[in-house]
């Protein structure tokens, strides 16, 4: 093993901490660079997973145990400010001043969360009682049960599918494919905290492409029963008590629908992050009309981005489950080996 | 409701408003309706903003309602707005101001089709040439009139004789605001605040001293859709929708409302009229209806002009409730006189209430 050649990967989510930590037991001196104060990203602020329910500590701090076992450097609150590349050899600056250079770069920089307060016809951040997924999950994170604004157990519950996704006025066409199982997952989380709650979730398509997702969408029917209503909302008014009036078309009923209820989860989409952006611009990757960084082949090399020696891994290319997260961080650490050995420099 | 986030929607719409030097472009239907209002807009422009705004005697319909209701079809709709545009140019005018919001829809799909298609405004061109022999310049800038109220509300609260505020309780007067949905819902950016939350007449009942009143069906339809009220057998959808609006804004009892848009106005406060006479169901206090103002009337009435010269006589919805909260000092026998005097005639059914119920009212 080539113990001189230097790897910097880029964003310490769970894609740049599995793939270093892989690169680092295979021998490489790998640096990780990560925005915020703490490695695991998104999932740190995660419940629950679906389709399981496992605790989402469990997979970050399995990602830790491997940090140490396999230790890298890592820096901390440290993005990218700069990069020359020249003869296979990448020089980056940080933002915190700091001269690195690489023989290969990964980038994981991971995705971000749609604003909801961009469809401003569901009143996010405007109505008392509109929550996201993510601020569901937050709830859940801290033990505590969602309440309307007034402090209530909510009796009517709805959740919208597809906010930011598939969805041509807010410029978001792609499916971002985990949002139908996390609506699902977390509908039957409240519906065991608040049994006499109804829940009705509003989607176009139900997506269940995972193994056991089909099934937890039954169970989410017939054990917990959630109403799955085909529609999605047109808009969302705030009553004088704070209860959301909501409108939608039951397209399988053919007739438009309204309702009061007392909370709005919004399952918000992902989408390409300004990090991953960024690093787009400074490198002169390629990217996809939906803003996510394009790969060399599709289904060849689904781990090479535009610029030879720049790797790509996690949900920079495209909306991801954790575990096919972890999956392609494992699939490009071989790409960076595979690259690396081959190369003399 | 949280109005933090509000004003952060606001400010992702803003709206270029030119200051001075306007072309008028008038309503075909407005004058039959709210005879006031246009002839307001001119005055407070000249008169108490010093403003530069051309009215002129040449221009046309924009044709708009003829458009919606498919008998005309969008060739002869563009080349009637590009003569609109050609008398513009020849005046030397840069800036349309547009009274009525259908127009201002029409204008901005003209316009929008062209920027997407550059082959209809060359087709436009060549057809306006041919019928006329005329040509123009595209609008550098094109506004609706309530947008021009809008930019200059604050100037007009400066000057204001009166505002929003119950004389009686000393409270602001809670004000329903309804915004036409040719305005903003097919080019959001193109309103004051966007589509879902204008502030174009919201921000003028602030700044006049009034609480803006936010209910539910506060984005619904008044009922107005060309094809539901061309055709008398879809008029009982018209009326159900002006009617869902009001039930839903009732609760919060609301002293008056006002609208953008013609067709708005005149059905909010004319079907006020026809579900007292169906149900027997008013939505003010006791008998009275909810007033329904025009922007316009609105910022007369703030500036001190007579309600009478407004033209708020015509209203289905008697306004002398509304002038009263206000504390607007008027003439009530001067209501139906014209010019000198003249005795304009008295309706029947001054009001929204029951004409059966109207009946052993003696006197």
């Amino acid at each position: 093993m080539d113990q001189q050649k230097k790897i910097i990967t880029i964003g310490g989510g769970i894609a740049g901490t599995e793939v270093s930590s892989v690169l680092s037991s295979l021998g490489y001196d790998v640096i990780m660079l990560e925005k915020s104060n703490q490695t695991g990203g998104k999932l740190n602020n995660w419940n629950h997973l679906f389709p399981n329910g496992r605790p989402a500590n469990e997979v970050t701090g399995f990602l830790r145990q491997k940090i140490q076992l396999q230790p890298f450097r890592i820096i901390s609150n440290t993005s990218v400010s700069r990069v020359i590349s020249a003869n296979g050899i990448f020089a980056l600056e940080t933002t915190a001043g700091q001269q690195l250079q690489a023989n290969a770069v990964i980038i994981s920089t991971g995705f971000e969360t749609f604003d909801a307060t961009r469809k401003e016809e569901y009143g996010y951040s405007i109505y008392e009682n509109v929550i996201t997924s993510v601020d569901l999950e937050e709830i859940f994170k801290k033990g505590k049960t969602p309440l309307t604004s007034r402090g209530e157990n909510p009796k009517r519950i709805a959740f919208i599918h597809c906010v930011g996704s598939r969805d041509e006025k807010s410029g978001h066409h792609h499916c971002s494919k985990v949002c139908c199982i996390t609506g699902v997952k977390q509908a039957i989380e409240i519906a065991k905290q608040l049994p006499d709650a109804e829940i009705f979730c509003f989607y176009m398509d139900l997506r269940m492409f995972g193994l056991s997702y089909e099934s937890l969408y039954r169970e989410a029917q017939e054990k917990y029963n959630i109403q799955f209503i085909r529609g999605r909302l047109s808009e969302a008014s705030e009553n004088q008590d704070e209860s959301l009036l909501i409108k939608a078309e039951d397209t399988l009923s053919g007739r438009p629908l309204k309702m009061n209820v007392d909370l709005m989860v919004l399952l918000v989409g992902m989408i390409p992050g300004k990090e991953t952006s960024g690093m787009a611009a400074l490198f002169g990757l390629e990217r996809e009309p939906n803003g996510f960084l394009s790969v060399r082949d599709l289904h060849l090399n689904k781990n090479r981005s535009s610029l030879e020696g720049v790797f790509l891994a996690g949900t920079c290319i495209g909306p991801m489950t954790v575990d096919e997260t972890l999956e392609n961080a494992r699939a490009a650490a071989l790409d960076v080996h595979q690259y690396l050995q081959r190369t003399k420099r | 409701m949280k109005r933090q986030a509000k004003t952060r929607i606001w400010n992702d719409y803003q709206k270029l408003i030119p200051d001075d030097n306007f072309y008028y472009l008038r309503s075909c239907i407005r004058q039959n309706f709210f005879p006031g209002s246009e002839h307001a807009f001119l005055q407070i422009m000249k008169n108490d903003l010093q403003k530069n705004v051309f009215d002129d005697p040449n221009h046309t319909t924009c044709t708009g309602i003829a458009y919606h209701s498919d008998l005309l079809p969008f060739e002869t709709l563009q080349t009637v707005a590009a003569r609109q545009f050609a008398l513009m140019t020849e005046s030397g005018y840069k800036n349309a101001a547009v009274s009525c919001v259908t127009s201002f829809g029409i204008y901005s799909e003209v316009l929008e089709t062209w920027k997407e298609f550059p082959e209809e405004e060359a087709k436009a061109r060549e057809l306006l040439w041919k019928a006329t022999g005329r040509e123009f310049n595209v609008p550098e800038n094109v506004s609706h009139c309530s947008d021009i109220i809008y930019h200059f509300r604050d100037q007009i609260a400066a000057g204001q004789k009166y505002s929003l505020i119950n004389q009686h309780t000393g409270k602001p007067l809670k004000v329903v605001e309804h915004i036409g949905c040719h305005y903003a819902k097919m080019f959001p950016g193109k309103g004051i605040g966007g589509a879902e939350f204008s502030s174009v007449l919201s921000g003028m009942i602030e700044s006049w001293g009034g609480e803006v009143v936010d209910y539910p069906e506060r984005r619904h339809c008044c009922g107005f859709g060309f094809r539901q009220y061309l055709i008398m057998g879809n008029r009982g959808y018209s009326v159900s929708n002006s009617r869902k609006k009001f039930e839903s804004m009732e609760p919060y009892r609301p002293d008056a409302i006002i609208c953008n848009c013609p067709g708005c106005a005149m059905f909010l406060d004319k079907w006020q009229y026809v579900i007292g006479e169906m149900e027997g169901k008013t939505y003010g206090p006791g008998r009275e209806g909810i007033p329904v103002l025009t922007y316009e009337e609105l910022a007369g009435l703030m500036l001190g002009y007579d309600p009478w010269d407004l033209g708020l006589q015509v209203h289905q919805v008697d306004c002398e409730p509304l002038l009263q909260k206000i504390g607007v000092q008027y003439d009530p026998s001067m209501k139906f006189k014209g010019l000198n005097g003249k005795n304009l005639g008295k309706p029947v059914l001054p009001a929204c209430f029951k004409a059966a119920e109207l009946e052993v009212i003696p006197g």
